[in-house]
């Protein structure tokens, strides 16, 4: 199955009910199976700023490289996936020319976003995330995140100062360790999980996962799950009628089939016949 | 506006201390931040640790121990209002968000410029001493965080749905989750969902829309009157609330 026949993917993002302007920003190119998700952060419209050109980077990077290369080849120098190395470069490359407009203009100085980005291939899935933006992934019954947050609040639950139940009535929330556009480099973590016929995907700003618990996030993906337009409004709207403090964007993606890349002779000359 | 510590005797306030240090430290010795000059204390009897907006007390192994609200602890996160007590002293821990800052404000994303420090607290000891170097800068002029301002929202009425016909004529499914499927998965389903100002019905999947009270539903979700009927994939049921 080709990858846009696999993937079913659905994107929305809501101010919420306190904030007066969007600053995240969603893109997804369901051609080459990429989806990308960020949440600014800075005065003004500089947020906005900031998570736009985040995502009009990746978007557009990624997919223009991926008329040329393969990302399920390794890479020449680190052996790794060639779309991992794709996803690592372009959230730098965004986090350059972030950096650089902030530097430039003073009306954006400070300005930042954090980042969560999925690339789809051969029946795996690639991440990099920066910052508090999550990619959950629910397969049967389970629901978990597969990203764990740059934040102060995840650094205190790691090393035992606080508790997972504690940390829900921290006043240290919505403090990120790392984010693109702030310093002149940013380290994305990038993880390859592989795919099953049947996984959910979400990406989530943190507007979706603090104003929701975990639980009932996953019910409604699981509920909801033939009907996801349906999904994303329905968790949207859980988050405004919690109090909707923050703006709130999701992207899900359903596995509707395997979409392994062509592997084999007879799958290679097909491939080198077609171009 | 920083946490504080109001001690206090027999309802008399003897001190308030702002809760500006990483570690503030409880005890009858003159070296602690707060001393309580009485033998049931011990020399050093407890520690608050603070971490930007958060603080956490831990018991350092004091002969009397301590309780917070009423409960003897050993270790615990400080929530607003806390009282603590060690004898007969009590001490109420207040930790209010600035009145002042607009909602815009609050819970901004901001960076740490620098990662916070901390050392993870060593398994091995029994106390588990908090070793956290609160060492961080906000890289933000709008430093001052706003705690998160406890949205209730407002609970509505219980409800249920009984099945009218079929099988399982009479069975009442009462509707508790934020959301509730009905129907058949891959047939017909639609949703209920529990909101601040009522229940809604919307459809979820499948050929033909369920009907109220004799009427498609269409796409759009439908607010739920007392006994309404819902009919889908050949089931009919009725939708009340509770008294």
């Amino acid at each position: 199955m080709n990858i846009q026949d696999a993937l079913e993917i659905v994107s929305r993002t809501d101010p919420g009910m306190v904030r007066s302007h969007n600053e995240d920003s969603v893109a997804s190119e369901s051609s080459c199976g990429l989806v990308v998700l960020a949440d600014g952060m800075g005065g003004y419209n500089a947020g906005e700023v900031a998570s736009g050109i985040a995502v009009s980077v990746l978007a557009t990077e990624v997919k223009h490289f991926l008329q040329d290369i393969k990302p399920e080849e390794p890479d020449a120098f680190s052996g790794e996936d060639t779309g991992v190395v794709l996803l690592r470069d372009n959230v730098q490359k965004a986090n350059a020319s972030i950096f650089h407009a902030a530097e430039s203009q003073p009306q954006y100085s400070g300005m930042g976003t954090t980042i969560v980005s999925a690339l789809f291939y051969d029946d795996r899935v690639a991440v990099a995330h920066v910052g508090d933006s999550r990619m959950y992934r629910l397969r049967s019954e389970t629901f978990e995140s597969i990203t764990r947050d740059h934040s102060l609040l995840q650094e205190q639950i790691d090393s035992g100062i606080i508790s997972k139940e504690d940390a829900r009535t921290s006043k240290n929330k919505n403090l990120v360790t790392r984010a693109v556009g702030i310093d002149a480099e940013v380290e994305a973590e990038v993880h390859v999980h592989e795919v099953q016929v049947g996984d959910i995907y979400l990406l989530c700003s943190d507007g979706l996962n603090d104003m929701v618990e975990d639980d009932e996030i996953g019910d409604a993906l699981q509920m909801l799950r033939a009907n996801l337009s349906l999904a994303a409004s329905e968790l949207i709207q859980m988050a405004n009628d919690n109090g909707g403090r923050d703006n709130i964007s999701v992207i899900i993606v359903k596995i509707n089939g395997k979409f392994s890349a062509p592997h084999g002779w007879v799958a290679k000359l097909l491939s080198w016949f077609k171009s | 506006m920083p946490a504080k510590l109001i001690l206090s005797m027999d309802g008399v306030v003897l001190k308030e201390q702002v809760l500006n240090k990483e570690r503030t430290l409880i005890g009858r010795k003159p070296h602690n931040d707060i001393v309580i000059d009485n033998l049931a204390v011990s020399s050093e009897h407890a520690a608050i640790i603070t971490i930007l907006n958060d603080s956490f007390l831990e018991d350092l192994d004091s002969t009397n121990g301590l309780t917070v609200n009423g409960t003897v602890t050993k270790k615990h996160f400080l929530q607003n209002g806390d009282l603590v007590e060690i004898g007969k002293y009590k001490l109420k821990y207040v930790n209010e968000q600035p009145a002042q800052s607009s909602p815009a404000d609050f819970e901004k994303t901001m960076v740490l410029s620098r990662p916070v420090k901390m050392t993870p607290s060593e398994p091995s000891e029994a106390t588990g001493k908090f070793n956290a170097t609160p060492s961080a800068e906000i890289s933000d002029e709008t430093a001052r965080l706003a705690p998160a301002a406890q949205v209730v929202s407002p609970v509505p009425q219980a409800a249920a749905v009984q099945i009218l016909n079929g099988p399982n004529a009479g069975r009442e499914l009462e509707l508790v989750k934020s959301l509730t499927t009905l129907g058949k998965p891959g047939v017909q389903v639609a949703v209920l969902a529990r909101r601040p100002h009522g229940f809604f019905i919307t459809h979820v999947e499948g050929d033909k829309f369920p009907l109220l009270n004799g009427a498609s539903i269409g796409e759009q979700p439908h607010q739920l009157n007392d006994h309404d009927i819902i009919e889908l994939a050949n089931v009919k049921m009725e939708f009340y609330f509770k008294a």
